[in-house]
């Protein structure tokens, strides 16, 4: 290459915080007008709760509750808190494929091409994903006292669901990374379905862990959503709380501080 | 600041590419690319399907980063400087790269919030785009209910909110039906009017001849030859006039009269026995005129004539002796636009 280009100044201003937010505001916005226009998009979080909460109330909750030395009513009490904690990680979920489906898109090239933070585009979609999880929370409780759940602490109520928002925003960054980095929505639907099973099921969400295997035990006691699941429980009908909120918080910070990083980065670079 | 040499006649420098490579493994989508487009102009990229136009575009807008060479847009380095380059830029795809599912007045009001308008002024642009670019019926309705053409007019109103200096257009009229081409070269002829520099990729020798003053012809990756539009049509004879007389049996002491009165300058003619036609590359209208008026008084009653511009294929053959649909190349994902069309 000869000396026939050179650039006497190659600096590069920051983009300002302010101006973050209002990106960040627009790309919500955006995210927000799809809802309006295609409001069967909403309908896993209206729905899900619904049903899950009557399936495991009405199948699991007499035996269950048995064995928790009540009945149904006292299952009621045990997995409204669980359920609470399984809708994060559910959303949390959706917000890869969602991602994949968009990356996918003319669009995206265009807002890459637009000198915008490549953050915002990741935060606009979190900030609806929350908002979408916080209508499912709110459904849940609403089934939730339709069949006796009792709300005995308003306070602790708030703490689990912002609990749970804060889990949940950091385990969106994985999934975002999913989204990003795997070639079609299907395959990370897939790769989040094997996911998710295992760490829902294998939790103390639904059940007790008391009567599990020990090898079992020893999986959902480092489950994080077990510890969101306890946490929430604690906070929601009285318990014990501090262990297991700690372990929760420190989840998500250490999710958010290690994957928020990389998603970015892969929605920099890739091409 | 910059400085360039340029070998084009005045008019600063807009865009500059120096050397410019980018690999995908074994494939070289650019092999050193030299580009130079002066402020105003349209500069033309013309090539074949997997000849890099894509790959260079995106490399332009910063989609992409390259692996070797430099470029420069409005005196901002592509590498160094991507958040001052993509203030002065606009890009439309070959998909619209709008969002199907907004109506098109949120689309642009988007843009403007995204490049920093306050919200007043984005709703004013918004408004002012969708007006000139006729489409301030549909601008409540979500673009997936819009036609082709309408699409790709919401996708250069989109490009144009930025006021920008240059302006992509990534194979603008690639599967529309003509008359749609027809009004998105209008629309490209207005926003030219207007100053804005632009770069045009196609693979349409048509549309180069439409839209742009300069081209470069792109192949594998590397220039195979540039320079105006007038110089490169010579240099492949321009038009080509077919002419079928009504006996095939005049077809070739027609070829060898023409030949002898010496009026076609650079190829030859030649005959198409299966067609019953003769092609004769014709450089200007007074040649044209030429050919026409020595068929007649030789007084051959003749089926049909008509002129046409060369192909791309044709172009192809005379500037490389290969044909521009080259067997199909593996191509990086990034060109897989260029296959669809």
């Amino acid at each position: 290459m000869s000396a026939a280009v050179s650039t006497a100044d190659l600096s590069d201003p920051r983009i300002p915080l302010r101006a973050h937010l209002r990106h960040t505001g627009a790309l919500v916005r955006r995210n927000l007008l799809w809802i309006r226009q295609d409001p069967e998009s909403m309908f896993d979080a209206v729905f899900m709760p619904i049903v899950f909460t009557l399936l495991f109330v009405y199948v699991f909750g007499g035996s269950i509750g048995q064995a928790l030395g009540g009945g149904q009513d006292r299952y009621v009490q045990y997995v409204v808190p669980g359920l609470l904690a399984m809708m994060s990680m559910t959303m949390a979920q959706g917000v890869g494929t969602g991602f994949n489906q968009d990356f996918n898109s003319g669009v995206m090239d265009r807002f890459r091409s637009l000198p915008i933070g490549r953050g915002s585009v990741l935060v606009a979609k979190i900030v609806v994903e929350l908002l979408r999880m916080l209508v499912a929370t709110a459904i849940l409780l609403v089934v939730g006292v339709l069949v006796g759940f009792d709300i005995t602490d308003w306070g602790g109520l708030a703490a689990a669901v912002g609990l749970a928002v804060v889990f949940g925003s950091g385990l969106m960054w994985v999934f975002l990374t999913l989204g990003v980095t795997m070639k079609s929505a299907q395959s990370v639907q897939a790769m989040g379905f094997l996911v998710m099973m295992p760490l829902q099921f294998g939790s103390s969400v639904f059940a007790p862990t008391g009567t599990m295997p020990g090898w079992l035990q020893s999986f959902t006691d480092y489950n994080p959503i077990s510890s969101l699941a306890d946490a929430a429980r604690g906070l929601m009908t009285g318990g014990p709380v501090a262990h297991d909120l700690w372990l929760t918080l420190g989840w998500s910070v250490v999710l958010t501080a290690v994957m928020a990083p990389v998603a970015i980065h892969k929605f920099r670079t890739k091409s | 600041m910059t400085r360039t040499d340029n070998h084009s006649d005045g008019g600063k420098p807009a865009v500059t590419v120096r050397g410019l490579v980018k690999h995908y493994g074994a494939t070289k989508a650019l092999d050193g690319v030299d580009l130079d487009v002066r402020e105003g102009t349209v500069m033309g990229v013309l090539g074949p399907n997997g000849a890099g136009k894509t790959t260079l575009v995106r490399i332009l807008s910063t989609l992409l980063t390259p692996d070797a060479g430099r470029a420069l847009v409005a005196g901002y380095d592509v590498v160094r400087q991507p958040r001052q380059l993509r203030r002065t830029i606009g890009l439309t795809g070959q998909y619209a790269s709008v969002d199907e599912k907004l109506p098109g007045w949120e689309n642009l009001y988007l843009i403007g919030r995204l490049l920093d308008l306050p919200r007043k002024r984005a709703r004013a642009r918004a408004d002012e785009l969708l007006e000139r670019f006729s489409l301030t019926e549909a601008a409540r309705r979500p673009v997936h209910t819009y036609s082709g053409g309408m699409r790709r007019r919401l996708d250069l109103a989109a490009s144009m909110i930025g006021h920008p200096a240059v302006l992509y257009l990534d194979e603008p009229t690639t599967g529309l039906d003509p008359r749609t081409r027809n009004e998105v070269w209008a629309e490209v002829q207005a926003m030219v009017g207007d100053g804005v520099t632009v770069l045009l990729t196609t693979q349409y020798m048509e549309e180069a001849e439409q839209l742009a003053s300069e081209l470069t012809v792109i192949d594998r990756g590397r220039v195979i030859a540039g320079g105006g539009i007038e110089e490169l049509k010579a240099k492949v004879g321009g038009r080509t006039l077919r002419v079928r007389p009504l006996d095939p049996a005049e077809l070739r002491p027609l070829a060898r009269m023409l030949d002898e009165l010496g009026i076609t300058g650079l190829a030859a003619t030649t005959v198409d026995t299966e067609r019953g036609e003769l092609l004769v590359p014709v450089l200007s209208d007074e040649q044209l005129t030429a050919v026409v008026g020595a068929v007649t008084a030789r007084g051959i009653t003749l089926a049909s004539i008509t002129t046409e511009l060369p192909s791309l294929d044709e172009v192809f053959l005379s500037l490389t002796g290969h044909r521009a649909s080259a067997p199909q190349d593996p191509r990086p994902a990034d060109d897989r636009e260029e296959a669809a069309v």
